[in-house]
């Protein structure tokens, strides 16, 4: 099962057994969205359940939240992650705020799917990875499944919650399997993962930056070089107490990342390892995200500014040089 | 009922409403209710009448202006006074006050400190009543100002394409803020209705039988047909955009004659007129204000939330 598949399975499985969830999006009906998820929703579950929604982004989010406080656990997709800003309001200002400016009387059981990511070349407004403006309003929980298997039971469980879950798909693990997981492994709202377990550094990341930590563990490992690979999951609230565990052993850590570097996810770790985990670091943390700049058209351009394999294998070794 | 009895009915609930904002207003001033207050002083009779034929399986979505609005569709008083004074017995628990006041024992799905905030609300809630099928609508009430906002057009369409119930409800002051609604908006709500194929009505506030008259007529359409349909109604805004704003960019004149226009006191002649007396009229007045201070006095005996108590809210478990 690829990671779309799996993505459109849990939205299945999940309107299988609660008749309240409801597909909300643009062109999420007949075309099944630009990445296929949801293709075929519409037959099964009819249109009264997969709505496909006008180009009205605000109003998109908006009158999925006035259903949510109805009783209604919509799942939204936001076509392309950047389309996100012209739902802002609804988003920031009112689905996360309800449940603490309301007094705890309503709930808002929303998952918000939208795409991050570039690599495909669709220039400066397709592309962006946002996750750290949402991981900063309170009441948001954000999540970033890195392959099917956990896209699938990040899914359920975004669904299950009662709080407005932003669901991060990175576009280009759509297409991409993974092996089933054990029970034990089974992801849950808040719990990272050791992908790998190593000795001699911690890499933490989440999304495509997986992949890019696989990559590199390989190509390290010719060099005698031990690297442990968390996958976060969960980007709010990240799973500390797995990184500090993992920083206890290893002393050394580099968190990498697709979005922009400054005030990203890394900032936030970063700043709160320095905190409750100073006494632990043999090195100082080292970040690495996209360059500050937009994701530029030309596929040259933009994988430049982008991190890969090769660039994290290059900050793992400088820090591991850190005497 | 008798056309008296409804008429006295209506007078209470206006009265009622006054009281309760005049009450705020002055506790406002003495420091017992923080932040920015909206009074709804002038405005009284859109709320009375469209809540008339609400149920409470109906939902509404209220403004930044929505102490009327949710009285009106059945807040308790001590948990209006207890919110606005930040106290623990606010149906909020003190933590939204009076811009995002809410109930869900009434179906009040909020106010709003964003201009056009409500309409959304609205439509989604509409949305809830249609796949629920229990002939059920939603309110959305907004106030002239939000008819500039690139939202109201895309929730309007929205709910005529879908077929969604739910009334869009405007309460025209002529007044965003500080400036005057013509600087503010060049369209006209009625042609902007029709574009959309959805039914326009307006009437003037002052006249609460109008107003009541009107809602009926349209609340009952909407849950026969399923359709949305648009109401405006012209009112006064008597106390400026929040408590202490002095006006004093209003022409004087033109605020005089605003404040001459007040829907209780044009009830009020009528109900002398029609023979009722007046000692009947101030029997009402002093049973209001026994269930006002009642309920300030309830409020006033609420502790504050925890700070534990507040941060344990922002995630719902
Ligand atoms: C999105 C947004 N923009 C601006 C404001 C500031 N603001 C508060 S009320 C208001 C005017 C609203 O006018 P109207 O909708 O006619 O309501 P009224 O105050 O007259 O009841 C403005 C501009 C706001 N609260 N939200
Ligand atoms: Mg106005």
């Amino acid at each position: 099962m690829t990671y779309g598949e799996a993505i459109r399975a849990a939205l299945r499985d999940a309107m299988c057994s609660d008749d309240h969830v409801i597909l909300m999006g643009e062109d999420i009906g007949v075309a099944g969205g630009p990445f296929g998820v949801t293709s075929g929703l519409l037959g099964e579950f009819g249109d009264q359940r997969v709505l496909d929604f006008p180009v009205s982004e605000a109003a998109l989010v908006g009158t999925a939240y006035g259903a949510a406080l109805c009783g209604y656990k919509p799942v939204v997709e936001i076509m392309f992650m950047d389309f996100a800003t012209l739902a802002m309001d609804a988003i920031v200002n009112q689905a996360a705020k309800a449940h603490f400016m309301f007094g705890g009387q309503f709930s808002v059981p929303m998952v918000l799917r939208m795409a991050h990511g570039g690599d495909i070349h669709l220039g400066a407004q397709h592309a962006q990875c946002l996750e750290a403006w949402f991981a900063h309003i309170p009441g948001l929980i954000v999540v970033c499944p890195s392959d099917a298997a956990d896209a699938y039971d990040l899914m359920r469980a975004a669904i299950e919650n009662p709080n407005p879950v932003v669901f991060v798909e990175n576009k280009t693990l759509y297409r991409t399997t993974s092996a089933p997981r054990n029970a034990e492994n089974k992801a849950e709202l808040g719990r990272g993962r050791i992908v790998l377990s190593g000795n001699d550094i911690s890499v933490v990341t989440y999304g495509a930056g997986v992949q890019w930590a696989k990559d590199s563990a390989a190509n390290l490992a010719v060099d005698g070089i031990d690297i442990e690979i968390i996958d976060l999951r969960t980007i709010q609230p990240w799973d500390e107490a797995l990184v500090l565990r993992s920083l206890r052993k290893t002393h050394r850590i580099v968190i990498c990342h697709e979005a922009v570097t400054g005030f990203g996810v890394g900032a936030e770790i970063a700043a709160r390892l320095a905190d409750v985990g100073f006494s632990d670091l043999r090195a100082p943390i080292r970040r690495l995200g996209a360059d500050h700049m937009p994701a530029a058209y030309s596929p040259k351009l933009e994988s430049h500014s982008r991190p890969d394999s090769e660039k994290l294998c290059r900050a793992i070794k400088e820090v591991l040089s850190y005497a | 009922m008798s056309e008296i009895t409804e008429l006295l009915q209506m007078y209470r609930a206006m009265c009622r409403i006054r009281k309760v904002e005049e009450r705020l207003s002055a506790l406002h001033k003495a420091g017992d209710i923080p932040g920015f207050i909206h009074s709804s002083m002038g405005q009284e009779s859109v709320a009375v009448g469209i809540s008339r034929y609400l149920t409470v399986r109906d939902t509404i979505a209220v403004t930044h202006r929505g102490h009327a609005q949710s009285i009106a569709k059945g807040l308790a008083l001590s948990a209006l006074f207890a919110e606005l004074m930040g106290r623990e017995a606010g149906t909020c628990r003190g933590l939204g006050g009076s811009m995002h006041i809410a109930d869900s024992s009434i179906g009040l799905l909020g106010a709003n400190g964003i201009v056009g905030g409500s309409l959304p609300i609205a439509a989604g809630s509409a949305l809830a009543h249609k796949l629920d099928g229990a002939g059920n609508l939603a309110v959305a009430y907004f106030g002239d100002g939000a008819l500039a906002e690139g939202i109201f057009h895309e929730c309007i369409n929205l709910c005529a394409l879908w077929s969604l119930p739910c009334l869009f409800l405007c309460e025209n002051n002529g007044w965003s803020e500080f400036s005057p609604s013509d600087e503010q908006f060049s369209g006209d709500l009625k042609k902007f209705a029709a574009a959309f194929n959805v039914a326009y009505h307006f009437t003037e506030g002052l006249d609460v039988s109008a107003v009541t008259q009107m809602a009926e007529h349209i609340i009952d359409a909407i849950r026969t047909t399923s359709k949305p349909q648009v109401f405006e109604v012209s009112v006064e805004r008597f106390h400026g955009h929040y408590e202490g704003d002095a006006q004093a960019y209003r022409d004087p004149v033109e605020l005089a004659a605003a404040r001459a226009r007040d829907p209780i006191a044009h009830l009020r002649e009528h109900l002398l007129a029609f023979g009722i007396a007046a000692s009947i009229l101030a029997q009402i007045d002093v049973e209001l204000t026994v269930e006002i201070e009642i309920a300030v006095n309830v409020a006033r005996a609420s502790p504050v939330l925890s700070t534990n108590d507040a941060f344990a809210m922002v995630y719902a478990s």
